[in-house]
């Protein structure tokens, strides 16, 4: 349990059944006035955010997070199903949780997944993730535009820009925390 | 050893308070003022709902000099100054710090809009001795000390700036937390605002207006949305002030926190104070804000964290 005087910026607590990062917190005293405890915070599961003050006396309930380590097995309806590598657990997600992760699920692709108790809220990916380029343009030798990158479509579906050499069906490694190209796969 | 970077980092600012101070005193002892050192410890400091002091050896650090000083006006002596450290337990924030820097002034034969103009004139006075003469620059926003100071009553800042009124915020028990959101981030942006005239249940030890008593004679400035200083015209009435005090400790009391015991021999001398009044200026965060200074922290030489 926590009171509203040991909140502090990167805290976890649950607030309404949800758990809630603090993203800003200051403490206020107007003149002769109460001690107020000014807040921002941010929902884990839908991404918004809040800003409550409250007066010394409240408590909060620790937000109870863990991260576990698991492997995508694949897609329905809208959900994303993972399965525990130690348990062998499946637990599901929804696609907002997922948020752009989406753009680098492959299948089997070993990932950590946030548990909101019972509830899988998030995941967090490796930093590197190779993908295949399923389709793109040819590279034009000679080419005089100038460009030096040109559109390419992986196999998640997720569209980003490669060197004119990159070509359809090669390897590529994308950087997960930009969503940029890295560098080709050599093979 | 290695250096204390931090300390050393604070070197600019902390030149700039000593001279801030300097010119303060320059101010009050070229106005007449005597300069005065009262006890830090005291058996007994004002009941306040919510200040809580700092107990010592069975007596407490003093929240605010008031109770001394105001002995000494009732015992004749018309025009004071102290510059000393107040403690308020468990206050700590970006613009708090439990031991702090406080400047207090009384003067006999006033009231507190004589106070409100003496403030001005301080202000201008220390900004442009001590080189902030030009228009401050305050967490982007700028403050123009030299431009006329607004003067606004808490009511109108109600309605101006929270869009309620100051009776449905005391009704609704909303008033601090209007206060906090709504009103002082707008109190003393592009120039200083005196905010006045507080609902008499929070007149503190300030006398109640006598055409209006729902409000008392008090006021607060504001520069850069941030609260330095607060001024009453004084309450000489010593059955009122004891109920006021008795009401303090029964809302204490009432949520579990100790009551504080009365000042009991202000309360005997206080018949004979004269018609006075008196202001406490939050010196750190005066510096602050003339330094536009992030936190308080960046202003002291030793935020308590780092003792």
């Amino acid at each position: 349990m926590y009171t509203v005087a040991d909140l502090k910026k990167g805290l976890k607590i649950t607030l309404d059944g949800d758990p809630y990062l603090v993203t800003a917190f200051e403490f206020s005293k107007p003149g002769k006035g109460q001690a107020l405890y000014r807040t921002k915070m941010r929902n884990m599961i839908t991404g918004t955010t809040l800003d409550r003050t409250y007066r010394s006396g409240e408590t909060f309930e620790p937000a109870r997070l863990e991260e576990r380590q698991m492997q995508y097995l694949y897609k329905e309806d809208n959900h994303y199903t993972f399965m525990d590598n130690q348990t062998f657990e499946q637990v599901q997600m929804s696609e907002d949780a997922v948020g752009d992760a989406k753009n680098f699920m492959i299948d089997n692709i070993q990932v950590d997944v946030l548990m909101f108790g019972e509830k899988a809220i998030g995941v967090s990916l490796p930093n590197f993730v190779n993908l295949r380029v399923v389709q793109t343009d040819p590279w034009v030798k000679g080419d005089t535009s100038g460009s030096d990158s040109k559109p390419a479509t992986v196999e998640t579906g997720y569209v980003l820009r490669v060197p004119p050499f990159i070509e359809e069906g090669e390897m590529i490694v994308v950087d997960t925390r930009t969503g940029d190209y890295s560098t080709r796969v050599k093979g | 050893m290695t250096a204390n970077w931090r300390l050393a980092r604070r070197h600019g600012a902390l030149r700039a308070r000593a001279r801030i101070i300097q010119e303060i005193r320059r101010f009050f002892i070229e106005g007449g003022y005597l300069e005065v050192e009262t006890p830090l410890r005291i058996p007994a400091c004002a009941p306040e709902s919510h200040i809580d002091p700092v107990p010592a050896d069975g007596w407490f650090l003093q929240t605010s000099p008031e109770i001394c000083m105001k002995r000494m006006l009732a015992a004749g002596y018309e025009r004071l100054f102290q510059i000393s450290h107040c403690w308020r337990a468990g206050e700590r924030g970006r613009m708090h710090v439990p031991e702090f820097t406080m400047l207090e002034w009384y003067r006999a034969g006033t009231d507190y809009r004589g106070v409100m103009d003496e403030t001005e004139l301080l202000i201008r006075f220390v900004a442009e001795g001590a080189g902030f003469g030009g228009p401050l620059s305050f967490r982007g926003k700028e403050i123009d000390i030299t431009a006329v100071w607004e003067r606004i009553t808490v009511r109108d800042a109600f309605v101006r700036y929270g869009g309620i009124t100051m009776d449905e915020a005391l009704e609704r028990d909303i008033f601090d937390e209007m206060m906090v959101e709504q009103i002082e981030p707008r109190l003393g942006i592009g120039r200083p605002t005196f905010i006045h005239d507080y609902p008499s249940c929070r007149s503190a030890l300030a006398r109640l207006k006598k055409d209006d008593p729902a409000v008392a004679e008090r006021f607060e400035l504001y520069l850069g949305g941030v609260e330095i200083a607060n001024a009453f015209s004084e309450l000489t009435d010593p059955v009122e002030q004891r109920a006021r005090f008795e009401s303090e400790n029964a809302f204490r009391t009432s949520r579990g926190q100790t009551s504080t015991p009365l000042p009991e021999k202000f309360l005997a001398e206080l018949t004979a104070m004269p018609q006075a009044a008196g202001i406490a200026l939050g010196i750190d965060r005066l510096v602050m804000v003339l330094l536009d200074a992030d936190t308080i922290d960046d202003v002291v030489a030793f935020p308590p964290e780092e003792l």
